[in-house]
């Protein structure tokens, strides 16, 4: 037993990166521009969009609930961001949107942290709620902002800091400040031990219910980060650019091995989760494998790593 | 003299860190009432899920009729008519009686479609002759608990068991529904059942049974028969030493009123309930398993809230919307079940400790972790907790230990008034004698404490003062000498002498 | 174990209060039945607020229309009736609907259409297996296989949408009694066969049971992971069913088809009063979830509301019927 466990961090810490290390190198032989600089950046810049909305979705998985209406709470916010920043500029439009993104959380998190209504299902109803608040405010046509080189709203999607995209420092700077919160602080204590045993946690006066808000507000702050350098990347957005990131998101935080379950995770994992799916589908194309390879890999990717985990917690493979 | 049904010869089982049945052997005749008793995890569940094939026994036998047999499913043991009715009742809510009472075992013909005419009439029978007013297509989830152990008993009967194995059936029992199993037992026993009565309650066990095992701490102290042996000597042998050396009771010098409790009521849980505790006084509420004590006390800390009537704490009337409000105001619950309710296992010691008061550890809402190391060393030695350490997790731990990890809990940040609900369930003897202790040292410091039991000896042995609860309502009060376990009984049966 | 006492107690806190209202029973009927009032209520608002809705013609549309998302219920109702979940059946419906059509050419149409339906059978069996196997919670197995399955609807299909050469293969669906489709009539036949299964047969009591008390029906001998993996195969297989069906009426296949299916289906199931945490409803709860989740589409259609209407609806209809199940659940155990 204590073999296998040991074989499984060894297989998770260094099996899925081993496995990650020899796909790259598979990859960069076949297709040599895959691990050059530019590539790389291109990547990464890609990553920190999901990354900024698997950020927050970790507070909510590590309380043991789920949140799938990001993906459509990312297209929503981006029609928003770039529609008001043609109609009231873009300081503005970026306010509206963080607010916006509050208020999704702050209803998520009521139904679901007061209300005690299953998450899966309110969160898929709220994909439902978005998808038409999407279409019933851009009437179903693409939106432009319509002067992409001039205004500053292109420092968050199309700019450098030191050669660094700045989605990138973004995404880097909510890991750190995410990671902060989820190790360092009592907020961060509260979730990790409602994760663990919610009912032990009221009987030992943690605001359970308030937690829980607090997480989906942070995953709704988040998704709205993601938005605004979307919009400023993109310039536009239509009303399908967020479809399937919750799928991505969920995808990555399970690969970086924070448990579905609740109780564990960390901000880094979901990092270098997020991050490895990111490169296997960007090597996946390269390869020349169409995009809807990645699904197949995705899949069979995530149903091993969490088998893996938890054949080891429990001793034996199989049930 | 009756032939031998069934014998476990030195069975062994290991779970990891504990040995729980440490070569035990046990054998039960046809026509017998032979009870097992013991303390919290001595071993007598396990010893049964063994015999009923829910666990399999690394090392021993079992012979059944005479032949080695070895049972590696419940159905296997089904088969050789050896049958358990569970203490968490093993039934399916939504499906009806007879459903359950053949759950698996549906007679069906070729095509996998179910006879229900032969199951309810089959079931019927069973029923009527166990003497239930409920028809066999009631679905289980309206029936009362009792209803539902007789679905599980008439199981016994439908699959002619020869060995039913009764595991603490009389905990959610009124005193009439235990005479009316008292009256099913009696029959099967006619029969030429045998009959395993599991047990803590020694008065039942004197009432029903032929024989008594004691096992403790894994093992088999003794085997006698019933008529040849005394409360005292059976007590003896599962605690080891003597009643009176076991419990402790502080000194009786009380101070101001802390709580008073005036008609606190919840439809349907309990009603007008009313009493008061003062500091340094130890109020013990003894009642059955849903008579309402625990909703009392979750309702007094603010995880339920009350449908109509009034709390003071320390002058104050209160009514706490969540634990949290009650924690600040200076109450603290060591809850019922500890895994589920009192600590959170995935997670160390250190955290767990603080958890409730993590604001006295940290600065502007970051945890200071050498102010909780601190706590946790000063806790660890004066409740003398065993752990490797701070971060060991909590599921390691033994269940004494986790009890004590609980109660330190909530005494780092010195509460003023302490409810404990079974605060000795499933904790092994030495750590037991010294909760009590520890209860003891509280009193005398000053905090009012309530101490919830469904353990007489316990009960009696801590508080000064005793109050009876039976189905939703405060039926007595007794102190001084009147706290007498024939006084207990009386008064929570008092009330349901239908 | 260690549950056992605070489930004890909420059992028998359960009992008290249960024993209690099972006395006024109007009240426990619209408890237990609830769909059937809102049905009726969807259907008396829709036939006030525009006259083509209570029409022959278009009910019998209605019934069409709601087949489809209805075979996929039905399987959902059998695993969730498990306590579990399969948010696949959507990727499953299309996979079937582009081999049933794209196979066509090759092997005939009768042979791709039973390959179709095996292909369901056999994503049904793979989720099933996986969770049974691995210990993986189903929402993460099935949450895989949604992307899973819809890559290989891709691969199968290039992106492109497919095409029946055979035009007559459209017809086969059009088979009319009085103004019930063929379609609806397999959905309604097909649901009336569950629902015989789940009261009548041993499949149908261990599936009640397993998802009742897992524990308890282990314990009674019953093959928990076989009986999942059986209930999962035959989820798949409607959905292959559906998929079928689909590109008999379309002519189509697109490889986006059915793509926020598994919504509308968990919709219609929760709605008509099944519980996710397994061991209550039936398909007559879900029959009827579908029929109003269907009529409410069709209303809000034909009163020409905008699309985004029907999302906003829709997403609010299941966040209402969550409240409710909570509200009518609660008030039975405290």
């Amino acid at each position: 037993m204590a073999l296998l466990k040991k074989a499984s961090e060894t297989a998770q810490k260094h099996g899925l990166l081993g496995g990650f290390a020899i796909f790259l190198a598979v990859v960069s032989f076949s297709s040599p521009e895959f691990l050059t600089p530019g590539n790389i950046l291109d990547v990464i810049r890609q990553v920190s969009i999901t990354g900024m909305i698997a950020i927050g979705v970790t507070f909510v998985v590590i309380t043991g609930r789920l949140d799938l209406s990001v993906g459509s709470m990312l297209t929503l916010l981006t029609v928003l961001v770039v529609d008001q920043h043609n109609q009231v500029g873009p300081a503005i439009a970026i306010a509206y949107t963080l607010f916006a993104s509050l208020l999704i959380g702050i209803v998520n998190g009521y139904l679901i942290g007061f209300m005690r209504l299953n998450s899966l299902i309110v969160t898929l109803a709220m994909l439902s709620l978005l998808q038409g608040a999407t279409l019933f405010y851009s009437g179903g046509s693409n939106v432009n902002v319509t002067n992409p080189q001039e205004t500053w709203f292109r420092f968050f999607g199309r700019s450098e800091f030191i050669d660094i995209p700045v989605p990138v420092w973004i995404f880097f700077f909510a890991a750190l400040v995410g990671s902060f919160v989820l190790l360092k602080t009592n907020f961060g204590r509260w979730v990790f031990s409602i994760g663990g045993n919610e009912t032990a946690s009221l009987f030992s006066g943690v605001q359970t219910r308030w937690v829980v808000l607090m997480a989906y507000v942070i995953s709704g702050f988040g998704t709205g980060l993601a938005a605004i350098i979307m919009g400023s990347r993109v310039m536009g957005a239509q009303s399908t650019i967020g479809q399937g990131y919750e799928l991505t998101v969920l995808s990555g935080i399970i690969l970086g091995g924070t448990s579905m379950l609740g109780g564990s995770g960390t901000i880094w994992r979901t990092v270098i989760g997020v991050t490895m799916l990111g490169f296997v589908q960007n090597g996946l194309l390269l390869l020349g494998f169409a995009y809807y390879v990645q699904w197949l890999v995705t899949w069979a990717v995530i149903i091993l790593a969490v088998w893996i985990d938890l054949a080891a917690k429990r001793g034996r493979v199989f049930v | 003299m009756n032939d031998i049904i069934l014998t476990a010869d030195s069975i062994l089982k290991k779970f990891p860190g504990v040995i729980a049945l440490n070569r035990v052997s046990f054998d039960i005749r046809a026509g017998e009432v032979h009870a097992l008793m013991g303390e919290n995890g001595a071993g007598k569940s396990t010893l049964m899920k063994v015999l009923s094939g829910i666990y399999n026994p690394d090392e021993g036998a079992i012979h059944h009729r005479g032949k080695k047999v070895i049972i590696k499913t419940p159905k296997e043991a089904r088969e050789l008519g050896i049958l358990l009715v569970h203490q968490e009742l093993s039934l399916s809510p939504e499906l009806s009686a007879a459903e359950n009472i053949y759950l698996g075992d549906w007679p069906t013909n070729r095509f996998g479609i179910v006879n229900k005419r032969k199951m309810n009439a089959a079931a019927k029978i069973a029923l009527d002759e166990l003497g239930c007013n409920f028809g066999p297509e009631v679905l289980v989830r309206n029936l009362s608990i009792a209803k539902q152990q007789m679905v599980e008993i008439a199981r016994t009967l439908v699959f002619n068991a020869n060995v039913v194995i009764f595991d603490e059936p009389t905990g959610t029992l009124t005193t009439t529904e235990k005479d009316q199993l008292f009256e099913v037992v009696r029959s099967l026993r006619k029969k030429g059942v045998a009959i395993v009565y599991i047990s803590h309650k020694m008065d039942e066990i004197f009432e029903i049974a032929d024989r008594i095992t004691v096992l403790r701490d894994g093992e088999v102290q003794c085997t006698v028969n019933t008529s040849e042996s005394t409360i005292g000597e059976i007590t003896n042998r599962m605690i080891g030493r003597d009643l009176d050396q076991y419990f402790h009771r502080a000194k009786a010098e009380f101070g101001a009123e802390l709580l008073s409790v005036n008609q606190l009521t919840i439809r349907g849980l309990f009603k007008d309930v009313s009493f008061s505790v003062r500091a340094g006084e130890v109020v013990g509420l003894y009642g059955l398993i849903g008579a309402g004590r625990s909703e009392v006390a979750e309702t007094l800390f603010g995880v339920r809230q009350k449908d109509s009537g009034e709390i003071i704490f320390d002058q104050q009337k209160v009514s706490f919307s969540s634990p949290k409000q009650a924690i600040e105001k200076g109450l603290a619950l060591v809850p019922e079940d500890r895994k589920s309710q009192g600590l959170i296992l995935g997670m160390g010691g250190r955290h767990n400790m603080t958890l409730p008061h993590l604001s006295l550890y940290s600065n502007v809402g970051v945890p200071r972790v050498d102010k909780e190391l601190q706590v946790f060393e000063d806790y660890k030695t004066k409740l003398e907790i065993k752990t490797t350490g701070p971060e060991q997790l909590l599921s390691d731990l033994s269940g004494g230990n986790q009890q004590k990890l609980v109660l330190a809990k909530w005494l780092c940040a010195h509460p003023k008034l302490i409810i404990l609900d079974e605060p000795t369930r499933g904790v092994d003897v030495g750590s037991k004698s010294a909760i009590h202790q520890y209860i003891a040292t509280l009193a005398e410091q000053g905090l009012a404490v309530i101490v919830i039991s469904s353990e007489m000896p316990e009960v009696i042995g801590v508080s000064h003062r005793i109050l009876t609860m039976a189905e939703g309502r405060l039926v007595g009060e007794y102190t001084g000498k009147e706290m007498t376990e024939e006084n207990l009984i009386a008064a929570v049966s008092g009330l349901t002498a239908a | 174990m260690s549950n056992s006492v605070g489930v004890k107690k909420d059992r028998a806190a359960k009992m008290m209060t249960s024993m209690q209202s099972s006395s006024l029973s109007i009240l426990r009927i619209i408890r237990e039945q609830h769909i059937w009032v809102f049905l009726f209520i969807c259907m008396l608002v829709f036939s006030l607020a525009s006259p083509y809705f209570f029409t022959l013609n278009n009910i019998g549309n209605v019934l069409t229309q709601g087949s489809f998302i209805g075979l996929l219920a039905v399987g959902m109702t059998l695993v969730m009736l498990n306590g579990e979940i399969d948010l696949s059946v959507g990727a499953t419906l299309a996979l079937s609907s582009a081999l049933a059509i794209g196979l066509q050419d090759s092997i005939g149409i009768w042979p791709a259409i039973l390959v179709a339906l095996l292909s369901g059978a056999l994503f049904g069996f793979i989720n099933g297996a996986l969770v049974a196997l691995s210990g993986i919670h189903s929402f993460i197995v099935t949450l895989g296989s949604l992307m899973g399955i819809r890559g290989i609807v891709f691969i199968f299909t290039g992106e492109e949408a497919l095409m029946t050469s055979d035009y007559s293969y459209t017809e086969y669906p059009e088979i009319y009694l009085g103004p019930v489709s063929l379609t609806a009539m397999i959905f309604f036949g097909l649901a009336l066969f569950f629902q015989w299964i789940l009261s009548k047969t041993k499949h149908g009591l261990e599936t009640y049971a397993v998802g009742d008390n897992e524990k308890s029906a282990h314990e009674a001998g019953i093959r928990v992971r076989r009986h999942k993996v059986i209930n999962f195969t035959l989820c798949g297989l409607l959905a292959g069913v559906a998929g079928v069906l689909l590109s008999m009426r379309l002519g189509t296949a697109e490889p986006n088809a059915a793509r926020i299916w598994e919504l509308w289906t968990i919709i219609a199931v929760v709605l008509g009063g099944t519980r996710l945490t397994g061991g209550y409803g039936s398909m007559w709860k879900t029959v009827g979830g579908v029929i109003t989740l269907a009529a409410l589409l069709n209303g809000l259609r034909l009163l020409n509301t905008p699309n985004y209407i029907e999302l906003i609806v829709m997403g609010t209809v299941l966040v209402l019927a969550l409240i409710l199940d909570k509200t009518l659940t609660s008030s039975q155990s405290r």
